[in-house]
Formats: C-alpha cells, structure tokens, sequence
C-alpha cells in the first residue's frame, strides 16, 4: 500500500537460509524497520517521509507476512541471534535500527547482542521489560482489532487508523493478523512480552546512540516500562509525546518524523 | 456396549445474579471468584460424588469426569482428586477421565504418579483419557497454545514409557526434560491403564487416536457430522491395515429421563440454564472469541466436520444479549439433547446407536440448573429401565464395548495387572 510518491520495492532475499520479505526505498543511510506484533502494516506517512533522508529496509520477520517461520525459534533471543546473520548476509552493518513495539524489543535484543553493529538505535514504545508500574496490554486476550484500538489514545484523530485497522479487514487481512499473532503469541506468551534479564543486558547499548519515544497515554506497553529502559541504558534520551497512546509514529507523525531526523542526523 | 455417566458439576449460585435470567453477564473468563460460597461449593462436590456412587449402584459401567479452570461451569477444576475420591468409595464402574489436560502440565511424570495411584487405590478400574483443553485452560495455567499439539504428543510419549519401561531413564526432549525416572508407584492395569480421547475440532488429534488405536470419544456434538468425524478415524484404520469398530468410538450427549413428559420437559430445559459451558450450544453464557481463537492452539486448516457445528454453536450465530444459537427446541429436535420418559427415551437412543455406532456412549444429565433431585430421579428410571434395554439393543445391534473388544488389537479383551506373580483369589473375593 503506498500512501505517496515515494517508490517502494517489494522482494525476497536470501538471508541466514531463510527466504525474507523485504520492502525497500529511499535514499541515504540505511535505516532498518523493524515491525511490530502484526507485521509490516505497509508504507504509512512516516515511512514516506523518513524515505526522503533514509535509505529504508523494511524485513517481515520469520513467521509473519510472507516470510517463513522458524519452527527452532522459540524465543526472542532465538529471533534476535538469526537476524544479526541475516544482517550479516545482507551486508546491511553498521547500520541505524529502529523498531516498534514487539519489533522495538527485538531491536533491543539484537543490539546488546552486536552493539558493533548499529549506528544509532530508536526504540518506539519497545516491549521487553517489565513495566515497574501497570502491565502490558494482554494482545491474546482480545481479538486484533481491539488490540490496534487500544494502542491508540484518541483512534479517530488518527489519520491512519483506519488503514492500519479496517472496520471491515479483509480476508487476507485476517488471515495476515492470525498468522502474526500465532509468530508473536511463540515469542512473546511466558514470561509474557518480556525477558527478566533484558534490563541488564541493555546496559551494553552504552556505546550505541539510543533514543527512547513513547506516548504518554500508552495503554499497551505502560510509559513505566520507558523509564526502566531509559534508566537501564546509560546516555539514552527519552522522548515522550502527550496525548499519544502506543503509536506516536501515527498519532503524532509529523512530531515524530522530526524527533528521528533530528537523532538520526546529529 | 460401555455405558458411562456424566455432569460437568456446575457451581450452581441462584443467589450470585450471574445465572438465570438476571441478565448479568457471564463472558468467559470475566467472572470474578469473588463470588465463591465455601458452604455451596463444599456441598455441591459432595452432592456430585453421591450421585456419581448412586450412578455405579444403578448399573452404569463408567463414571465420568472432566476438567476445565478458571470457570463456574465445571467445578472439576482438579478432576484426579475427584477420581482418588471415587477410587475408594465407589467398587465396581471404570473412572473415566476425560480427561487430563496433557499440554497443560509442566511435570507429566507427577501426572504418572497421581494417576498410578488412582489405578492402584481402585484395583485398576481408571480409564485414563486425555485432552488437548480450550483456550480458557491455555490462559489460565499460563501454557503455550502454540505448543499444545507437541506437548500432547511428547507428554502422552513420556507417561507411556514411564509406565511400561522400568526406570531409571533419562528424558531430554523439546518441552520435557528429566534426569531421573523412576516413579515409585506403577499402575494396576497392564501395560498401562486404557487410554481414551474426547475431542470435537482437531483432524489431527481424531487421526492420531486411530494411528495410536486409542478410543476417540466426540463430546455432544450433532450426529450427521460426528458421523462423517468417525468416518475419518475408519478410513485412517482402514489405510493402517486394521479394522475399526464400535469398540474404537464413543459418544456424549444430553440424555435425561423424568417420570412424566411434562416433568422431563421442564427438567431438560435446565440443560440450557444456569452456568453450562459456554462453548456448547443454547445457554446463557456467552464466549470470548479471543480465546476461542487463541493462536495455534489447533491448526486453523486441519479442523473436523463437527468444528463447523461447534463454531456456530460458540456463537457464530450468536443474537442479541449473547444468548448461543441453537436453543433448546431444536437441540431436542437433532437428539443432541433427549429428555422423556423411559418409553420415550429409549427408542431416540436406539436412533442415536443406529446411526453412530459408537461402543461406549455417556449420558451427560444433572447439568445446568439442574437439581439433586432432578439427578436422582434421572439415575434411578435410568438404572430401572432404560440401561437394561440399552444393554439389549447393544446386543442386537452388535455394538462391542471396549472392554468387551480391545480397541488396540480387535481381539476379546482381556484384563492383565502389573502383579510380580499371578493374582491370587483370597478369601474376601
């Protein structure tokens, strides 16, 4: 789904024995996406206009969109050790990562892991560690749409809600939802959305640049969980946008956009 | 024929405001204990064991049991102290437990030992059956729905060996790992207590029990699809070089018997009242699609022809206020639920045997809003009337039992214990 003139390339490459889905355009330095718990929702506002500075790579990982799961994964850790081969076989390193939500927390994993490996890292509302105050939404509680509902503070504000959450989501649609949440309920179900020993192994990103956004009215992942990464990750800067739930890059997008440019670029 | 008795043992509160016709909501897994009634709750386990010795002193050959959590619909939250307590009070029916929820134990082996015991303490009458569990009980034991089919199958591995190998071994497998097994206990029956499933949706737990030639027992589902379900557990048979029968089959349903067609109507229709289970057809409690859809919890492609029936009777059709599609009058009319006196009664189960040709079935009676009363009455024409013609039919219709025919080899069955030296009669017997 392309929302402007930005020119997107869909295809599969060949990366650590998987087949990966891979959307890419823009240009400049490269920046990594990494989805969240329902896949790549397809190109939005701020994919167009990070397109305008970033080279932008946008990977399905295993067991979501069209990209094959990994049946020897059985944990985020397990997830995060395959794709810094995958980086390895793109030959996509030092590169700047930025990842959303369950993506955010993969992202978080990956770069403790190899901080050699990435320039600059933005995590966006990341699950992965236990809020100190309030508690992760449950996603396999309710059905999609409540979820995607929930994660925004006011829905209909939102100039893409809709997009990304179609009252009426198409077959293919639901069936992209299920096989999503199957891939997230394998990563993520105990302990549930996060990893007891992630604050500690995050303290490594010391020597990757890190910026923390997050909206203040976040009913998925509580705003508490942001100071506890905040704390745990020495020189990272926390941004925190009011009257925003769990998707700032849709609920704040032109704040947003400018908020990572100016990271990314400085 | 095998003839078991079964209720889900409500907890049944006309005070709480959550049952009947008070309107309040009852979603699946959002009602708050806080309403528990120690007084209730105590009484209403021991009135669901007295009706379970009266059921054996009527003549039933099999007391059922199953289990669900976290919910008011079935208070059999720990079936297997229900079985212990069955073990001593009760002398002669199998315990049928339909079963334990194989994925949902991190320990299995504690599961060998509980259930060795309960085969030991009864002189080897458990049936020990086990089930795959919903949503609800992912959700509520905190379970990986993903790897539900693999615990199932690498659980059921596990016990088997421990019951049939001598120990110490040594287990390292994907979800089970132990460094030392040897438990103390071994069951009575030889090789192992018989092992049964009851399921409704996965093709693939229904051709595995006919891989395994383990009885598969469809829970209350409507006759024509259960029909085509069983036909798919022949044909595997039938391609694995083995012939399948009733002995292999089993059915559950709605049967209760009153002593007036006015009172046995009024009585039936408590079937569909009061706290049932929410995932079956016509009651008042409404579902939670969520966890009816938890992820990859059974294979979204690789479902039953009775999955459809259940899905809509999980409210795909549901209409205003929740309330489940096919009501009562029509569960009536497709004999998924029958309610008469003996004369009534007994020629809709000749049609119900006539078209499935199960070897075991279970009447499943005092549920819903139900009374003690209501139960005994049912067990007592039960006992009186309906199970000797039953027994009758079953001959003519030649429908073996699974204690009459072994499942696992279609041969007369015989029953072996673990005894060191062949048993010997003692005075008492």
């Amino acid at each position: 789904m392309t929302t402007g003139t930005q020119a997107w390339t869909e295809q599969t490459v060949e990366a650590a024995g998987v087949q990966l889905q891979m959307v890419t355009g823009g240009s400049g330095a490269p920046l990594l996406i990494l989805h969240d718990e329902f896949g790549h929702h397809g190109q939005l506002r701020y994919h167009e206009a990070l397109a305008r500075d970033f080279s932008l790579y946008i990977p399905s990982h295993p067991g979501f969109g069209a990209t094959e799961r990994q049946e020897w994964v059985m944990n985020m850790r397990d997830l995060a050790g395959w794709y810094l081969e995958a980086l390895d076989d793109l030959d996509l390193g030092p590169v700047n990562l930025m990842g959303f939500s369950l993506g955010g927390w993969l992202a978080a994993e990956m770069a403790s892991m190899s901080p050699d490996l990435f320039q600059k890292l933005v995590l966006v509302a990341p699950a992965g560690i236990r809020p100190s105050t309030g508690e992760i939404f449950d996603l396999f509680l309710v059905v999609a749409e409540e979820f995607l509902t929930v994660g925004f503070h006011d829905p209909e504000a939102a100039p893409e809600y809709r997009q990304v959450c179609p009252e009426e989501p198409s077959a293919e649609l639901a069936e992209a939802w299920a096989v999503a949440r199957e891939e997230a309920c394998r990563l993520s179900w105990r302990p549930y959305m996060h990893s007891l020993g992630l604050p500690h192994l995050v303290h490594r990103l010391k020597r990757v640049p890190t910026q923390i956004i997050w909206g203040q009215q976040d009913n998925i992942v509580p705003v508490s969980a942001g100071q506890v990464y905040h704390e745990s990750i020495p020189g990272s800067r926390l941004d925190l946008f009011d009257s925003c739930g769990h998707r700032p890059e849709l609920e704040k997008t032109d704040e947003f956009v400018a908020l990572v440019r100016e990271f990314l670029s400085s | 024929m095998f003839i078991g008795y079964f209720t889900e043992r409500p907890y049944q509160d006309p005070k709480s405001g959550y049952f009947g016709a008070t309107g309040k909501s009852i979603m699946d897994l959002n009602v708050s204990n806080e309403i528990y009634d120690a007084e209730l709750g105590a009484s209403l386990y021991n009135r669901y064991l007295d009706e379970k010795i009266y059921a054996e002193e009527m003549g039933f050959d099999g007391l059922m049991l199953n289990e669900h959590h976290s919910t008011p619909f079935c208070m059999g939250g720990a079936m297997n102290v229900e079985a212990s307590i069955l073990a001593r009070i009760t002398d002669r029916a199998k315990i049928v437990l339909l079963g334990n929820i194989l994925p949902l134990w991190d320990d299995p082996l504690w599961l060998v030992e509980q259930l060795s015991m309960i085969d030991m303490i009864s002189h080897g009458r458990l049936v020990s059956g086990w089930v795959r569990g919903t949503g609800r009980e992912s959700v509520a034991h905190n379970i990986e729905p993903h790897y539900n089919w693999e615990r199932f199958k690498e659980a059921h591995e596990l016990i088997v060996k421990a019951w049939t190998t001598p120990g110490p071994f040594r287990w390292e497998g994907k979800h089970f790992h132990y460094r030392h097994v040897n438990p103390w206990v071994k069951p009575y029956q030889k090789p192992h207590p018989p092992i049964w499933l009851p399921g409704v949706v996965s093709r693939d737990s229904l051709i595995w029990a006919a891989e395994q030639r383990i009885p598969y027992i469809m829970l209350a589902t409507e006759m024509e699809p259960t029909k085509q379900a069983f036909q798919i557990y022949h044909d595997t048979a039938a391609e694995l070089g083995y012939e399948s029968g009733p002995q292999n089959i089993g059915y559950l349903w709605k049967v209760h018997v009153d002593e007036t067609e006015e009172l046995a109507e009024q009585t039936g229709r408590k079937y569909v009242q009061g706290p049932s289970n929410p995932f079956l057809a016509g009651n008042e409690g409404t579902t939670n699609q969520a966890l009816l859809h938890l992820p990859g919890l059974t294979s979204r492609r690789r479902v039953l022809p009775t999955t459809s029936v259940a899905t809509a009777a999980r409210g795909g059709s549901a209409g205003p206020g929740g309330v489940l599609s096919r009501p009562y009058e029509q569960q009536v009319e497709d004999y998924t639920i029958i309610s008469g006196t003996p004369d009534t009664v007994i020629p809709k189960i000749r049609h119900v045997l006539e078209t499935i040709r199960p070897g075991s079935i279970f009447f499943w009676d005092g549920d819903g809003a139900m009374t003690h009363d209501d139960a005994m009455r049912s067990l007592r024409l039960m006992g009186q009337e309906v199970l000797p013609a039953v027994r009758e039919m079953a001959k003519e219709l030649d429908l073996p039992g699974p204690f009459e025919v072994d499942p696992a080899t279609g041969q007369p069955y015989v029953a072996e214990t673990n005894s060191a030296q062949p048993a010997e009669v003692t005075a008492d017997d």
